[in-house]
């Protein structure tokens, strides 16, 4: 038995005396937990539809591989790759040749599989192994016929691959001949590997850990291994054999944040290789282990089931967990592309244009399984079939031609084989939710209808769903108890409402149907920190997705977003009858009191409820808590097998005597409990509780297993706060319950979509979220396997907390009506008598006059309100205290000047604050030699350029716009150097570029991870709008996703444009922390980033949710710990600069995230205290009375913050440091890096919930054989750029502006190709200064990644060929021209030429593509003008500038959050309802102006590009104008207007 | 919540004051309320501010965001009902407080503050004279007796809450009537002795039991008490006079201020012959058309500038010891500090009429021959070094016929009852009171007896938090009484 440090195997698993397999790096280490990593990549295969079998496939199939490197990574060793790997079909002629020679007689094909086995290399412990494999292949009646040991080549490999390497073997099986078939066969072969695998880590034979059979199959084999894409031929020579034949070859290469070497994790899997990540992973395992008891198949004898379990191995990734599970559909009788169906079915809940038949097979296994969701892009076969899928929301890229010869090549990226184009006849890409598949035995590719309708045809789906039933069928109830009206503030305290919960959280929910929104970041207490008794929710933190998968966008993109549910249900998930539709369907996850009623008396179709009590006995010291918990397990238990198929827990019972279970603690016991016994799918899990009321206990009951919410006492209090008039407006009951569940299913589709997961039934029992501060022995029993690595409170101090709040509920005297309300909160603004808080009136005052008044004793003052508070702390970090001192004098350390240097403000863009703040913290940061933030605002160019001494600010910008006028000192500069680039790319070109010393990528922000911004219209003035490329007083939407980064490989891309953009400038990538994001920044240090910044989840905002503010994202100790332990374990430490922020106040503070792993810094909410923001918490709506946080021009002016003040913070900062420094004996900030050795958990502790948390994970030492700091520079392979001959070649232009021509030949390996030269041009002759087409290079071939991303004005690039994603990304006055080779003879109109996410944050230029192009065309676009001929889904997605002109047809989802720039639209018959109306107006195209310029545009197209369909549409150009409509955002329409008229009456005046 | 853009858009107003002329003629007060119209336009300048500097400079912590929005929204009701859960007395404070809130209101950063006070004082007004302030005594009692000693501010407060919390409570007054420093020390026309009575009535018939012109320790045995009570509450206020040891002290027109406003007081009030806060009788001391010399610049002097004007005193001079404050805040007084006396005002009193001089030191008291008051010497006092010089030569005669010593108080009493309870004092003679138990078991203190002198919002804040200490006592420490420092449903280890 290995020793690893994972949960006790289930109980399931003990019934059959086995424990599980165990192939993959289980140990965590510190903070470092393997669960964590994550792979996302390239895939692709090449086929011949024909079925012949050569060599030359199998040779292709490795180009291609090689062709997909930059879509991998290495490690900190350049030869170590991620891993790569082939899969193949059956080489029978190689083996029968190189079988003979060893002794093995191979029979007839289908009569033999192979295995293909990693083996531990030590002889002993592998002929033991072996020994094994044969006992298992005989016991299920097959047997072996011999073993071949795979020759390799390690000669290329890396000490990290070497060191994991194992022993490669073949094993040969003879099918015996009692099999009725070769398919009875596979079936076998598939029970032996799962049995082999199983049977060997249980025997815990020595070298079990390097035992895996990556493929066993009669069929297929699969040669992968921890490799690059150009090691694999080597390494392997079989598949250099010219015998090695095959009609397939899927490939992959793997980029992964993996961090731990591993042969088994390489791609492809038995069936499938993935690229994309799984965000429903621990939902899927745990729903999957909970339909094991019921499996049972004509196909499989009992035994056989038995022998398999567990389907899905614990420790594998996400790719292998799926790889599973299709494996055993696939197994069990269905075809694969049926069961990719039902695993990644497409967004058909809200689809209008899908048939019947398929919405009823969606809903139909909708009911059977939930989906896994997340970005995928799935390459799979069968061997006969193979083929390709994507998620509902096609966040990954797939291309694919077929030549004449009937090869049919796919892959992530165009360009990966070069034939000749005149051989090609079809060009596509895969589109959303829909299904690729060639049948070598059809020889052809069959389309996605037919193979659709074939599948959804077999059986009478729609028939059998009449079994469904839907909660408003059932009989009304006769009545609905509900507790007395006058007990109603008691139950309001037993749950811990406050009176902020009623005025801050429940009335803006009420009232408007919203979630409540606040600004600024939390500075309370975690709640195990807290003296208050907390809700168990509290200790539970939302997960979020970053860089390995995107946030999705729930509003704008709410097609694919589903809130539907069901109950009940077959269990067994290999079959398909009428009772598997036997469901209750439940349209959202709340539940009125109605509803909940309806469903407790349900008699129908067999279904009946049980009611369980889920109160306890409030008697302290009895451990009453736990005995409640077992009793109500039990019961569970008991009314499943009585036959209950709804289980209701209910808190409805408390009273005086009786205290609730924490409805949490009850729902996750109960379901892992069933899970553990086999039973949870059995019955659908429902929760009564007076405790939810805010969005976030919704989402942790939904995601620790309830299948609904019934929140009885939030609806009695709405009634209560109506019935009081506490509501602002008037509401009707009915209305006011109505808007509650609307802003609670808004808030839980947010939630969701911040993981990226779309629909509820993925949602439900996902567990995304980390516990912090609850004991490991709670959280392994009750809330298994979810992430917890600060230990805390157990039972016990759960039950004290709950009983204290159910004392002051019951035991208190009623005092005098009113005087004694609810508890005040304080939470969200500081009370005296509530939360204690960071940032009080003290410390808030002390800091600024401490600053103001160059006043260091009133610092020190505030420096001990804060650090004390950390002696009754408040944070993580206030549980610890400094240890081993070594004083030295302070004039030993590091200066001062020096230290400052390290120091960053935070990002707030240009918008959320004001001008006079954002530029005072430039001159101040610029002076110190630090570094102020843009934000994501993009920068008034007037701001590049230092002044001289006695410039005012009103010399730069006018008087009338600095409202608070500034005299500088010489060398001041208001130019921030850290330029921000965030997903609503605002005012990013390459100027903006250029004028960086540190370019930004924002990935997530503290206060609300995973979620998009909104800069409400009337923060948008003139100025704002001019700097962001925007509208003024149309509001601004920043997207969750960056479009161009769904995945690592996409973030590695994005380094690389920027880096292109700019190759002076360092690059960060800003994350938040959680758990495992060290697995991510070892991911983001792969991909080259200079700077990894961990925030913490309490950083400020200018507006969001307030419960996102609360309860998203974990601190920075954690994170930046994990980051930390992760890079240096992995050798990548020492190229990176770790970077932290989150509420950092005191020397104390720097000195302790130093200690943790940072070498810089970032402060920003203090900064802006010290220029005079007193945390009103008021940005959002443009209010702050000292003009920090406004662009209101009268509040403006109240601003008094001068850049003195805020180099003073940053000084006595660092001085404050340095005293730390002094005192524990460092003289450099380098020195003092990750010396966690100096830190030790806080001793004495008696705080009752602090005394128990554990900190110790947070200290974890590794040591480190490089710097523990950054010491080397990234490679960021810019040498090799295209770009570096396009200097040369474009010289004369570079140098003097003069024309260039010139062709050049371009692969998909050459990436971001213009955008170096670009720069170039805009740093030499500044923005926009040279003549149009100036530069104008002659293409051919397939254009990389990223082509002409931010491309200057002067620059033209015409392309005769193709272009993969983000084709003119940032596009910043240049010109692009794409048509298909001239010689093609394909239809080019309806053929892919160019991928996803074109003209993402475009500024200005131009562009004519002839031909169709891929999902999100033109996101962001604010100025570009873009001719096109036909586009994918969500074209034009929060567009707000420019034009784009659609020949033919688009697709769904158009214009969704488009707020500004106009669109013209071909309109044929899907064009209107594809168009998502929310924003904007179909007009007909009628306006002189507007009809002048669509010809124009449509006439340079065909100019350009030669297109034939332009060239029509122009022939006829009287009748062709009257197919296009407009598409016009209506506040656009409206600003523009505005606009029109004030200058109107400006020319008057 | 409030008013977003409520403080740009509408001005500061509070409460007004009748013209001079009309307000000297007699004691009313002279406060011309608001609208309610007009309040809630007030309240909704409140910017709800996320960190609330008003509710944290507040004594009592008065949760001001919170009534200030709703008043603006009409909900006078739960205005109301906010107020009560931290003030037991809004009446006296909405009059009385120099209001540290209004200091500290942010919007006073940029503009005129909230007129906190204004709004406080209008809701519970609005409540007075809506029926809104009808008795509730308490739903149970607990059998517990608690005998609180002093009816100032303090002693009623703790009285209102110990009484809530279900305790029998019976509060000892020396004097013929509660209220303390309120019915005998302010005057009138600043509060007036019907806004204390009424208060007192109610919680009479809420089940408090006054017992007036009981001394304890003098007419009331100390033992009787400790017989009788579970728990005693020592709220008997900082009453000991600082005096001035100046050559011709014992002149004959030379009293302390307290002497000379609880006189006038009890001639207000038409009450039976002239005593002192004691109770005991003294001969009459009138300011009638003599020039009167107020020694000490605090609100006591100011109570003694109003009261010698109404009196129909010749001339009124009030003479400071300290140097003239600045004008507005400064460096030393940033926001949101209140700045108390370090900041330059004029009391209501003072702009009646009166003159005012500061860096004054008295040096002796001169006499005629009856031993009346003619004048005092005194000499100007150089503070630029930061500690007073006298300027040489610059000494002079103030001509006086009434000099009335208004320079606070020392601590309490000590003879008599403390001395027989033998509680420990401080080293500033006040009663040694940690958390407010004193040294000798079941006996607690709270208010200027424990703290030294203070406002009465202080005062009415020591009443409430040492009530919570009493009731926890009584509870084995568990109290749910409400206190500004602790939330009800928390717990440390």
């Amino acid at each position: 038995m290995p020793a690893w440090d994972a949960p006790p195997p289930p109980s399931s698993f003990r019934h059959w005396g086995i424990r599980e397999v165990n192939i993959l790096p289980t140990e965590r280490h510190g903070l470092y937990d393997p669960a964590f990593e994550h792979d996302a990549c390239g895939v692709g295969f090449i086929a011949d539809l024909n079925g012949n079998k050569t060599h030359e496939i199998v040779s292709k199939g490795l180009e291609i591989l090689v062709n997909l490197e930059h879509r991998g990574a290495s490690g900190a060793e350049k030869n170590t790759g991620d891993g790569a790997g082939i899969l193949v079909q059956m080489p029978h002629s190689f083996f029968l040749k190189v079988t003979s020679s060893i002794g093995i007689a191979l029979p007839v094909p289908g009569t033999y599989g192979v295995g293909m086995v990693y083996l531990p290399k030590e002889p002993k412990a592998r002929k033991k192994i072996q020994g094994v494999v044969e006992r298992c292949v005989s016991e299920c009646g097959q047997s072996v016929i011999g073993w071949r040991e795979v020759p390799t080549d390690a000669s290329s490999l890396g000490p990290t691959a070497i060191s994991a390497e194992p022993s490669i073997w073949q094993v040969f099986v003879r099918r015996a001949p009692d099999l009725a078939d070769a398919e009875a066969f596979e079936r076998k072969l598939y029970v032996i590997r799962k049995y082999v695998e199983r049977t060997i880590v249980e025997a815990g034979f020595e070298g079990a850990h390097d035992f895996y059979v990556c493929s066993l199959s009669y069929k297929t084999i699969l040669y992968k291994g921890m490799l690059t894409p150009p090691q694999v031929e080597a390494y392997f020579p079989d598949l250099a054999d010219n015998a090695f034949e095959s009609a397939i070859a899927l490939i992959h290469s793997r980029f992964s944040t993996n961090t731990m070497p591993s042969w088994p994790l390489a791609h492809p899997f038995r069936t499938l290789a993935h690229n994309g990540e799984i965000n429903t992973l621990r939902g899927n395992r745990n729903w999957m282990k909970a339909r094991e008891s019921a499996l049972a198949s004509e196909l499989f004898s009992e035994d056989d089931i038995r022998k398999i379990l567990p389907v899905v191995d614990e420790h594998g990734s996400d790719s292998a967990a799926l790889d599973n599970v299709v494996e055993l559909l696939v197994m069990a009788g269905r075809s694969i592309p049926h069961v990719m169906m039902m695993l990644i079915p497409e967004a058909w809940e809200k689809d209008p244009e899908m048939s019947a038949e398929k919405k009823a097979f969606y809903e139909y296994h909708g009911a059977l399984i939930e989906p896994w969701d997340g970005p995928a892009s799935v390459a799979f076969t069968d061997g006969h079939l193979i083929g390709a899928t994507l998620d509902r929301n096609g966040l990954r890229p797939s291309r694919y031609f077929l030549t004449k010869d009937n090869i049919l090549v796919m892959a992530s990226e165009a360009g990966v084989l070069e034939f000749p184009s005149e051989d090609i006849v079809l060009k596509g890409r895969l589109q959303p939710g829909r299904m690729f598949i060639a049948s070598l035995d059809e020889h052809r590719i069959i389309p996605d209808e037919e193979i659709k309708h074939r599948i959804c045809s077999a059986k009478p789906y729609g028939e059998w769903l009449g079994n469904k039933i839907v909660v408003s069928d059932l009989p009304a109830p006769r009545e609905i108890r509900q507790p007395a009206t006058d007990s109603i503030l008691d139950r309001q305290k037993a749950f811990g409402y406050t009176l902020e919960d009623l005025r801050m959280l429940m009335e803006p929910m009420v009232r408007a149907g919203e979630e409540a929104i606040g600004s600024m970041g939390t500075d309370t207490p975690l709640a195990v920190l807290s003296d208050k008794s907390h809700v168990l929710f509290d200790y539970f933190k939302q997960l979020f997705a970053q860089v390995t998968n995107p946030p999705i966008d729930p509003i704008r993109e709410e097609t694919v977003m589903s809130l539907v549910s069901y109950v009940g249900g077959e269990g067994n998930l290999l079959t398909e009858t009428p009772s598997h539709a036997r469901i209750i369907e439940l349209e959202r996850p709340i539940l009125t009191n109605d509803e909940l009623e309806r469903l407790r008396w349900v008699d129908k179709n067999g279904f009946t409820a049980k009611t369980i009590s889920i109160v306890f006995k409030a008697v302290e010291g009895e451990n009453r808590l736990e005995k409640a918990l077992d009793r109500i397990r039990r019961q569970a238990v008991d009314a499943i097998e009585e036959g209950y198929e709804v289980i209701i827990l209910s808190d409805k019972p408390v009273d005086s005597r009786h205290a609730a279970i924490p409805s949490l603690l009850a729902v996750s016991a109960v379901h892992h409990h069933l899970i553990r016994r086999g039973l949870r799918g059995q019955a659908g899990l429902i929760i009564e509780t007076g405790e939810a009321r805010e969005v976030h206990h919704f989402a942790c009951l939904l995601g620790y297993g309830a299948s609904a919410v019934n929140p009885y006492l939030a609806f009695q209090t709405i009634e209560d706060m109506r019935r009081r008039n506490l509501i602002a407006e008037d509401v009707t009951q009915e209305k006011a319950e109505y808007n509650f569940v609307k802003a609670v299913d808004k808030g839980l589709l947010k939630i969701m979509s911040k993981m990226g997961i779309s629909t509820i039934p993925s949602y439900i029992g996902a567990q995304i979220f980390e516990a912090v501060g609850i004991a490991k022995a709670v959280v392994d029993e009750y809330f298994t396997n979810t992430p917890s690595r600060v230990d805390g409170i157990g039972l016990e101090t759960i039950e004290r907390e709950t009983l204290l709040r159910h004392r002051f509920a019951f035991e208190a005297i009623e005092l005098e009506d009113g005087d004694d309300d609810l508890e005040v909160g304080g939470q969200y603004a500081w009370r005296q008598r509530g939360e204690r808080h960071m940032l009080s009136p003290d410390t808030i005052h002390k800091l600024q006059q401490a600053c103001w008044k160059n006043d260091w004793n009133q610092w020190k003052e505030y420096t001990r309100l804060i650090d004390d508070q950390s002696k009754n702390p408040i944070t993580l970090r206030g549980l610890l205290d400094f240890q081993n001192l070594a004083p030295i004098s302070i004039d030993e350390v590091e200066s001062v000047d020096s230290i400052v240097k390290r120091f960053a403000t935070g990002a707030m863009s240009f918008g959320s604050i004001s001008w006079e703040a954002h530029t005072t913290m430039a001159i101040a940061m610029n002076r110190l030699g630090g570094r102020s933030n843009t934000g994501e605002g993009g920068e008034d160019p007037r701001r590049y350029t230092a002044v001289k001494g006695g410039t005012k600010v009103s010399d730069i910008v006018g008087a009338k716009y600095a409202l608070v006028d500034y005299e500088m000192k010489e060398g001041d500069s208001l130019r921030s150097s850290i330029k921000q680039v965030a997903s609503g790319r605002f005012g990013v070109t390459s100027e903006y570029l250029v004028n960086a010393d540190e370019l930004q990528i924002k990935m997530a922000q503290g206060a609300k991870p995973g979620e998009g911004g909104q800069l409400p219209g009337h923060k948008v003035d003139k100025w704002i709008g001019a700097t962001r490329h925007s509208t003024p007083g149309v509001a601004l939407i920043s997207p969750p996703p960056h479009h161009d980064i769904y995945s690592i490989e996409d973030l590695a891309q994005l380094i690389y444009d920027l880096k292109n953009g700019n190759v002076h400038a360092r690059i960060n990538v800003k994350l938040v922390s959680e758990v495992g994001v060290g697995t991510v920044a070892a991911g983001v240090a792969k991909a080259h980033s200079d700077v990894v910044l961990i925030s913490g989840f309490d950083g400020g905002t200018g507006a969001s949710p307030i419960t996102s503010i609360k309860h998203a994202g974990l601190p920075w100790e954690l994170g930046l710990a994990e980051a930390h332990q992760v890079l240096v374990r992995n050798g990548l430490r020492d190229r990176v600069v770790l970077q932290t922020d989150g509420m950092l106040r005191t020397g104390r503070d720097v000195a302790i995230a130093a200690m943790l792993g940072a070498e810089e810094w970032g402060v920003a909410t203090a900064a802006l205290v010290v220029m005079g923001c007193i945390m009103m918490r008021k940005c959002h709506l443009n209010t702050c009375p000292v003009g920090v946080a406004t662009q209101d021009p009268e509040l403006r002016k109240n601003f008094h913050g001068k850049p003195e003040y805020v180099e003073t913070f940053f000084r006595y900062l660092a001085q404050d440091l340095r005293e730390t420094m002094a005192q524990l004996g460092f003289r450099t900030v380098d020195e003092m890096v990750g010396r966690v050795d100096k830190l030790a958990p806080r001793k004495g502790v008696t705080h009752w919930k602090a005394k128990h948390v554990k900190v110790a994970n947070i200290l974890h030492k590794v040591e480190s054989e490089s710097t523990a700091y950054c010491s080397t520079k990234q490679d960021h392979g810019i040498d090799t750029a295209l770009d570096n001959e396009l200097l040369k070649l474009c010289a004369p232009a570079v140098e003097r502006k003069e024309k260039v021509r010139a062709e050049i030949r371009l692969r998909n390996v050459n990436r971001t190709v213009g955008t170096i030269l670009s720069a170039e041009l805009t740093r030499r002759h500044g923005a926009d200064a040279l003549e149009d087409d100036t530069i104008h290079l002659k293409c051919t071939g397939t254009a990389g990644q990223s082509f002409l991303a931010f491309g200057v004005k002067g620059v033209t690039m015409e392309i005769e060929g193709e272009a993969n994603d983000y084709f003119c990304k940032g596009l910043s006055g240049g010109r692009a021209i794409l048509y298909p080779p001239r010689n093609s003879v394909f239809d080019p109109a309806s053929n892919a030429i160019v991928g996803n996410v074109g003209f993402y944050g475009a500024t200005s230029g131009e562009a004519f593509i002839m031909g169709k192009a891929g999902e999100r065309f033109c996101v962001r676009n604010s100025g570009a003008r873009v001719v096109v001929e036909s586009i994918g889904d969500h074209g034009a997605e929060y567009m707000t500038g420019g034009r784009l002109v659609v020949l033919a047809d688009i697709g769904r989802n158009f214009a969704a959050g488009m707020s500004g720039g106009v669109a013209y639209l071909f309109d044929d018959e899907k064009t209107r309802s594809r168009v998502n109306k929310a924003m904007v107006e179909i007009e007909d195209v009628v306006e002189p102006a507007d009809l002048e310029e669509l010809k124009s545009m449509i006439s340079r197209h065909a100019e350009f590009t030669g297109s034939a369909k332009a060239k029509a549409l122009l022939a006829d150009w009287t009748n062709s104008v009257k197919k296009f409509v407009k598409v016009m955002p209506v506040d656009y329409k409206r600003a523009l207007r505005e606009m029109a008229l004030e200058a109107a009456e400006g020319g008057k005046a | 919540m409030g008013k977003e853009t409520g403080f740009k858009e509408f001005d500061r107003k509070t409460f007004g004051y009748k013209p001079v002329e009309e307000r000297v003629k007699g004691y009313s007060e002279f406060m011309i309320p608001l609208t309610q119209a007009e309040v809630e336009t007030q309240g909704a300048r409140c910017m709800n501010c996320g960190v609330p500097f008003c509710h944290s400079g507040c004594p009592l912590g008065n949760i001001i965001p919170d009534f200030n929005d709703y008043v603006y929204r009409r909900r006078w009701d739960k205005a109301l009902e906010s107020l009560r859960s931290t003030n037991n007395f809004p009446e006296f404070t909405g009059r009385i407080c120099p209001a540290p809130c209004e200091s500290a209101c942010v919007v006073g950063l940029v503009k005129p503050p909230v007129a906190i006070k204004t709004v406080e004082l209008a809701i519970i007004e609005h409540a007075w004279a809506n029926g809104l302030m009808s008795p509730k005594p308490p739903h149970k009692r607990t059998g517990k007796r608690v005998a609180v000693v002093g009816s100032g501010p303090s002693g009623l407060a703790a009285a209102d809450q110990l009484n809530k919390a279900g305790h029998s409570v019976t509060v000892f007054e020396r004097a013929e009537k509660v209220g303390g420093l309120m019915r005998y020390g302010i005057p009138d026309f600043k509060l007036d002795k019907n806004v204390v009575q009424r208060r007192a009535d109610l919680m009479a018939e809420e089940g408090v039991v006054f017992r007036t012109l009981a001394n304890v320790g003098v007419n009331v045995p100390v033992s009787e008490l400790r017989q009788n009570f579970d728990a005693i509450v020592l709220t008997g206020g900082s009453t000991q006079p600082r005096d001035l040891p100046i050559p011709g002290r014992e002149g004959k027109g030379v009293h302390p201020a307290m002497e000379f406003l609880a006189q006038n007081n009890h001639r207000v009030a038409k009450l039976e012959g002239l005593r002192n806060q004691r109770g005991e009788k003294v001969e009459e001391i009138l300011a009638t058309g003599k020039r009167v010399l107020v020694i000490g610049g605090g609100d006591t002097g100011s109570d003694c500038v109003g009261t010698s004007i109404r009196q129909g005193a010749k001339s009124v001079l009030q003479v400071e010891l300290l140097p003239k404050p600045p004008e507005g805040r400064t460096e030393r007084t940033p926001w949101p500090t209140h700045p108390g006396p370090a900041m330059f005002s004029t009391s209501t009193s003072q702009a009646e009429g009166c003159e005012r001089d500061w860096s004054v030191q008295s040096k002796e008291i001169l006499r005629d021959k009856d031993g009346n008051v003619k004048g005092v010497r005194a000499v100007k006092l150089d503070w630029s070094k930061g500690k007073p010089e006298e300027v040489p030569g610059s000494e002079y005669v103030i001509e006086c016929e009434l000099v009335l010593l208004a320079m606070g108080f020392l601590h309490p009493e000590h003879k008599f009852m403390l001395e027989e309870l033998g509680v420990d004092l401080d080293e500033r003679g006040n009663v040694k009171a940690a958390n407010h138990a004193t040294s000798v078991d079941g006996v607690f203190a709270a208010g200027d007896m424990r703290r030294g002198q203070s406002l009465v919002v202080w005062a009415i804040s020591e009443g409430r938090e040492c009530a919570r200490a009493v009731d926890a006592w009584l509870n084995n420490g568990a109290s749910y009484l409400a206190a500004k420092a602790s939330s009800l449903c928390q717990a440390k280890t």
